[in-house]
Formats: structure tokens, C-alpha cells, sequence
């Protein structure tokens, strides 16, 4: 079944219909979730309105690991079944989930200044994430490293598999390490512990970010399946070496030994 | 009115933290949605144009 949907030209034509769908249910989503998270959600008891940054920080933390598992597992199936669509997804996702962390990281900071103290701080969940984006960032090197596309994409498929170990330890740093960072108040066992008028801002801007991520998939998925299809266009009309080789070579000089 | 405006805008006192979040954000996401559109259309564009050339579709 996953073949079935999987075929490059099916996947081109389904998402050339659901890439508008989602581009502006994205965009609604988006400003939905930016209403309630500047406007009605409440100060924080403690935190005051600096609580605001969690709307765009928590959502983009979940995104950050939620495409790099992503990348992981589309690039074990391109391992596996030599998958083209699988390589391409990978390679697309990628630097989504880099401006997703890099969001994160950013958002963090400035969150964290004010309630900390610091901008910056080694513990354990801060250090994880820039783990991870310098994951990010070397899966992008790593994919472009080389001239022939699906090289680069499978040399990338081997540091995704391996850089998943990364995911968990960000998950239970906050409770495998003391850290400064909160540990986890909605994805937990026994239910969120967040108050509903901040719960629903958050999931709003989740589903708002998950939205922009399909819909930026499907845009970098369809850039680069063109791309591909162009090169292939290249190569074959171009003319073969030999008739190259004989039109605009000189023809050598004779050998000085016969 | 105006006094209400500038409540809001200065966060109760965070508005230096909070308003560069929200501004890094939209300019990351916004910055790579640009970017992928760009790129989508560029290529569309040149796969056109050889299609075009070479007179094959598809």
C-alpha cells in the first residue's frame, strides 16, 4: 500500500490537489493559534506574559523531534527498499525540522532570560536540542555533498538512523539529569497539567505548525522531484561522449613511436 | 484606547522577550516558506522550459 502511494507521478498528482488545501488551512490555523496565544490565553500565576513564548517554543520543540523521526524513518525505508519518494522526503524534511529547532532554540533563550537568568544554560535538554540541530545541519552537508543525488541521500540515511539516539535523550533528559528545564506538563502519563485555557492556544499552534511542515513537505518534495526530472531530462538529450569526443576534439598527432 | 495598546504591547514588562520570539519565529518560517516557494516555482518553471525544448511531456 505504501508503494502504491509512494510513486513519484501519483504523488505529484495528488499533492498538486492538496498542496492549496493546505497551504491556507495552514495559514487559518496559524492566525487562529497566534489570536488565542497573543490575545486570550491568560498571564501565567508566576510567569506573568513572558508565558506567551511557550506557544511558538513547546510547538516547535515537538515538531523539531517529531520530522527528525521522520527523517529517520523515511530513510530506513529508502535503506531498505531503495524507495526514491523515501530519499526525497527525507532530504526534504530536513531543513524544516533544522528552522523548527533553530525556532526552538531561539524561542528558548529568550524565554529563558528573563525566568533564569541566563540566555544559555549546558544542562542536559538545552545541550540534547543543539545536538540536534547540528544533526540537522550535518545531514544537510552531508546530502549535498556529493554530485550524484541518491549517493549523498543514502550517505544521509546512515547519519539519520544513527542520530536517532538522540531523540530519547532529549525526551528524559528533564527526568534522567537535573536539569533547569521543566520536565514534561502535557505529554506525560496520567494526562496534561496545563489549564485548558492555555492548552488549547498550544495545541492550536501544534496543529498550526504540523500544517506548515506537510505543506512546506509537499513544496520541497515537488521542487526537488522537478529538479531530478530535469537533470534526467539533460543527460538524456544530451549527445553521447563519443560523438562529443569526435566533433570537438582535435584529432591527435600521430604517435612519434610508429 | 491608546493606553490599552500600550499595555498590551509591553507584555507586562517582558515585551523585550517576548515580541523578538515571536518576530524569530516568523521570520525563520516565514523566511523558509519564501524559500521553498521560490525554489518550487524555479524549478517548475525550468522543467517547462525543457520539456518545451525537447518537446516531451511528462
Amino acid at each position: 500500500m505504501i508503494s502504491r502511494f509512494a510513486n513519484p507521478a501519483r504523488f505529484m498528482r495528488l499533492s498538486a490537489t492538496a498542496l492549496p488545501w493546505c497551504g491556507w488551512l495552514t495559514l487559518a490555523i496559524v492566525t487562529l493559534g497566534l489570536y488565542l496565544a497573543l490575545v486570550t490565553a491568560p498571564p501565567d500565576y508566576q510567569q506573568g506574559e513572558s508565558v506567551r513564548i511557550m506557544y511558538i517554543h513547546v510547538p516547535a520543540a515537538w515538531m523539531a523531534l517529531s520530522v527528525y523521526l521522520f527523517i529517520a524513518v523515511a530513510s530506513g525505508v529508502a535503506l531498505v527498499w531503495r524507495h526514491p519518494l523515501a530519499e526525497i522526503a527525507a532530504g526534504a524534511a530536513a531543513p524544516i525540522g533544522a528552522a523548527f529547532t533553530f525556532v526552538c532554540l531561539a524561542t528558548g533563550s529568550l524565554w529563558g532570560r528573563p525566568m533564569w537568568g541566563a540566555w544559555w544554560v549546558w544542562d542536559a535538554r538545552l545541550t540534547s536540542v543543539l545536538v540536534l540541530f547540528f544533526l540537522y545541519l550535518g545531514y544537510i552537508a552531508l546530502v549535498n555533498a556529493f554530485d550524484e543525488p541518491s549517493r549523498g541521500a543514502r550517505a544521509g540515511s546512515v547519519l539519520a538512523l544513527v542520530g536517532v539516539v538522540n531523540l530519547p535523550i532529549i525526551k528524559f533528559s528533564v527526568d534522567w539529569w537535573n536539569t533547569l528545564h521543566q520536565p514534561a506538563s502535557v505529554m506525560r502519563l496520567g494526562g496534561p497539567r496545563i489549564d485548558p485555557s492555555m492548552l488549547v492556544p498550544l495545541l492550536v499552534m501544534a496543529v498550526g505548525f504540523l500544517l506548515l511542515f506537510v505543506t512546506l513537505l509537499q513544496l520541497g518534495m515537488r521542487a526537488a522531484l522537478n529538479e531530478r526530472k530535469a537533470l534526467a531530462l539533460r543527460l538524456n538529450s544530451a549527445p553521447a561522449p563519443g560523438r562529443v569526443a569526435s566533433r570537438e576534439r582535435p584529432v591527435p598527432a600521430q604517435s612519434p613511436i610508429h | 484606547m491608546i493606553g490599552d495598546i500600550v499595555r498590551y504591547l509591553a507584555m507586562g514588562g517582558y515585551a523585550a522577550f517576548v515580541w523578538p520570539a515571536y518576530g524569530v519565529a516568523l521570520a525563520v518560517l516565514g523566511g523558509l516558506a519564501w524559500h521553498c516557494w521560490r525554489r518550487y516555482r524555479a524549478s517548475a518553471v525550468a522543467l517547462e522550459k525543457l520539456q518545451r525544448e525537447f518537446g516531451t511531456r511528462r
